[in-house]
């Protein structure tokens, strides 16, 4: 078992959905969920906050400095992520093109160093 | 008798299928990459005085075992793994190929493409670390760092070892069939180098077409790439310079190669399943057939440049296409195919335009073209051609007239 982490990159901007577009979307974002869990490959996984509610924190040698996030210099925002677990990288990217499809994004398929500990 | 040249032709013939046979054994590309190196260095110290062995192939690969046993033996967490491998494979059993599982190893879409041909040419091929780096025009410890990179990754990332299933198989051959192709055309432009990477991917095309004999794509790759190795030594003169098809002596290609080529695409067209290198070994296949350049039949071109654009539409096969629709319906109507092309930065997009222009009688644009076409082509034997054909439209130009412009990109 490997554990991966799968993380969108920027999504491709289609029209503002509707209410009932965007249930029907968080729908098809649970069932596949639903299905990740059924079939073991979940571990864990959500949604974050958009990133005006980061807080950023530097310590150094004297003080811990607290400052309003995100990190300056990142492009891209993290809107969320999977930890998955598969037998092999294929069975890791058969999800992630799952996820891509449903939420119109590339996905970032990205391994564990070792097996995670919980 | 057995001398280093033969021991080391032995071993590049037969090393794929034990580091295949190896790694399906320990699991780890390493531990077999270095098995069957310390097997070959056993060879070269024996063979000469015991000479080859019955069977070459199943002695490296017994060796490679041993040498793979004694090394997971040394290290503490091998025992689990060693029972493993005792109790499926016995001594003397006859080994499955492996390679395969190799080859969709080595060629998994998550690796580079580039780093795909090192590590099949390494492992598949059995050539050295040091060979490699010659063929990609590098140095030894850069090479092999890059193949480092390449296997951590695919430990890290857990790529599988096994042949894909059916749904992930059309993705997974793709993958494969390009980095083969890629392997062939990087010797494309290195004749008589050693390595010959045009060699090292046919031989990988026959293996794959052995390994999977009922994809039509395979056989059109291996086609294709026969069929363009047939007309290698038409291909450059006497100095090393590039001979256009138009121009070559095709007494110099090779009747049996194009032999094979053309029983190889008359099974594909049996199969009538056309994908992308099909087509083009039917388009190369064509050209084969013709006795010189005025025979080709180009009607039959256009119509598979036509059929290769549903399956690949890319300007670069629209500006082979408007090439075959010049000889076929006149340069006109190819330089009206060709201003509809984005490939202003490409240089046989201009060097194909000069032809034309200068076949219209437009040497002023054609001088330009060739011009653009010299700025952009890389170094080589190409561009060295593109500046003699600018010297010739240049020398039997007329002074400029009030020809229309035809500037390309407009």
């Amino acid at each position: 078992m490997t554990y991966y982490l799968l993380r969108p990159g920027r999504a491709v901007q289609g029209p503002p959905m509707s209410d009932e577009q965007m249930q029907q979307h968080v729908r098809a974002i649970r069932r596949l969920e639903e299905e990740m869990k059924s079939a073991g490959a979940w571990v864990f996984g959500g949604r974050l906050h958009d990133p005006s509610t980061a807080t950023v924190v530097q310590a150094d040698a004297n003080d811990v400095l607290t400052t309003d996030g995100p990190f300056a210099e990142t492009k891209d925002h993290l809107g969320g992520f999977y930890l998955i677990r598969a037998s092999d990288l294929d069975g890791a990217l058969n999800w992630a093109g799952q996820v891509s499809a449903l939420i119109g994004a590339s996905i970032e398929v990205r391994p564990f160093v070792d097996e995670l500990t919980s | 008798m057995a001398d280093r040249v033969t021991i080391g032709r032995v071993f590049r013939a037969e090393s794929g299928r034990s580091v295949a046979a190896l790694v399906a054994m320990f699991g780890d590309l390493d531990l077999a990459e270095d098995a069957v190196q310390d097997a070959f260095a056993v060879a070269l110290r024996r063979w000469p005085d015991d000479g080859l062995p019955p069977n070459p192939g199943a002695w490296i690969t017994a060796t490679a075992r041993n040498r793979a046993i004694d090394k997971v033996r040394r290290d503490a967490r091998g025992n689990e793994l060693l029972r493993t491998v005792a109790m499926e494979h016995r001594e003397g059993d006859t080994m499955p190929d492996d390679r395969l599982r190799l080859i969709f190893t080595c060629c998994h879409p998550s690796l580079a493409p580039q780093s795909q041909v090192e590590l099949t040419l390494r492992l598949v091929c059995g050539l050295s670390t040091a060979e490699v780096a010659r063929a990609f025009l590098t140095t030894e410890p850069t090479m092999a760092k890059r193949l480092v990179r390449t296997k951590h990754k695919i430990k890290a990332a857990n790529i599988p070892y096994r042949t894909p299933s059916d749904t992930e198989l059309p993705d997974r051959l793709r993958s494969v069939l390009t980095a083969v192709y890629l392997t062939y055309t990087t010797g494309h432009g290195q004749a008589g180098s050693f390595p010959d990477l045009t060699e090292e991917g046919i031989r990988l095309g026959r293996t794959l077409r052995l390994l999977m004999p009922d994809e039509p794509e395979v056989a059109g790759l291996l086609a294709l790439m026969l069929l363009t190795q047939a007309r290698r030594r038409g291909r450059t003169d006497a100095h090393g310079e590039l001979v256009l098809l138009r121009d070559q002596d095709r007494s110099l290609w090779d009747p049996e190669l194009i032999h094979e080529g053309h029983r190889m695409v008359r099974w594909c067209l049996r199969r009538n399943e056309p994908g992308r290198f099909q087509l083009e070994a039917a388009i190369a296949a064509v050209h084969a057939d013709a006795s010189t350049f005025q025979d080709t039949d180009w009607g039959q071109i256009v119509a598979l440049y036509d059929q290769l654009l549903t399956v690949a539409p890319t300007p670069v096969v629209a500006l082979n296409r408007a090439v075959a629709v010049a000889e076929v319906h006149g340069a006109d109507e190819g330089l009206a195919e060709l201003d509809r092309l984005a490939l202003t930065r490409y240089y046989a997009f201009h060097a194909a335009r000069a032809e034309l222009l200068d076949r219209v009688g437009s040497a002023e644009d054609a001088q330009h073209a060739f011009r653009t076409a010299v700025a952009l082509a890389p170094d080589g034997p190409e561009r060295r051609y593109l500046t003699r054909r600018l010297a010739q439209v240049t020398s039997s130009a007329r002074p400029p007239s009030a020809r229309p412009n035809r500037r390309a990109g407009a």
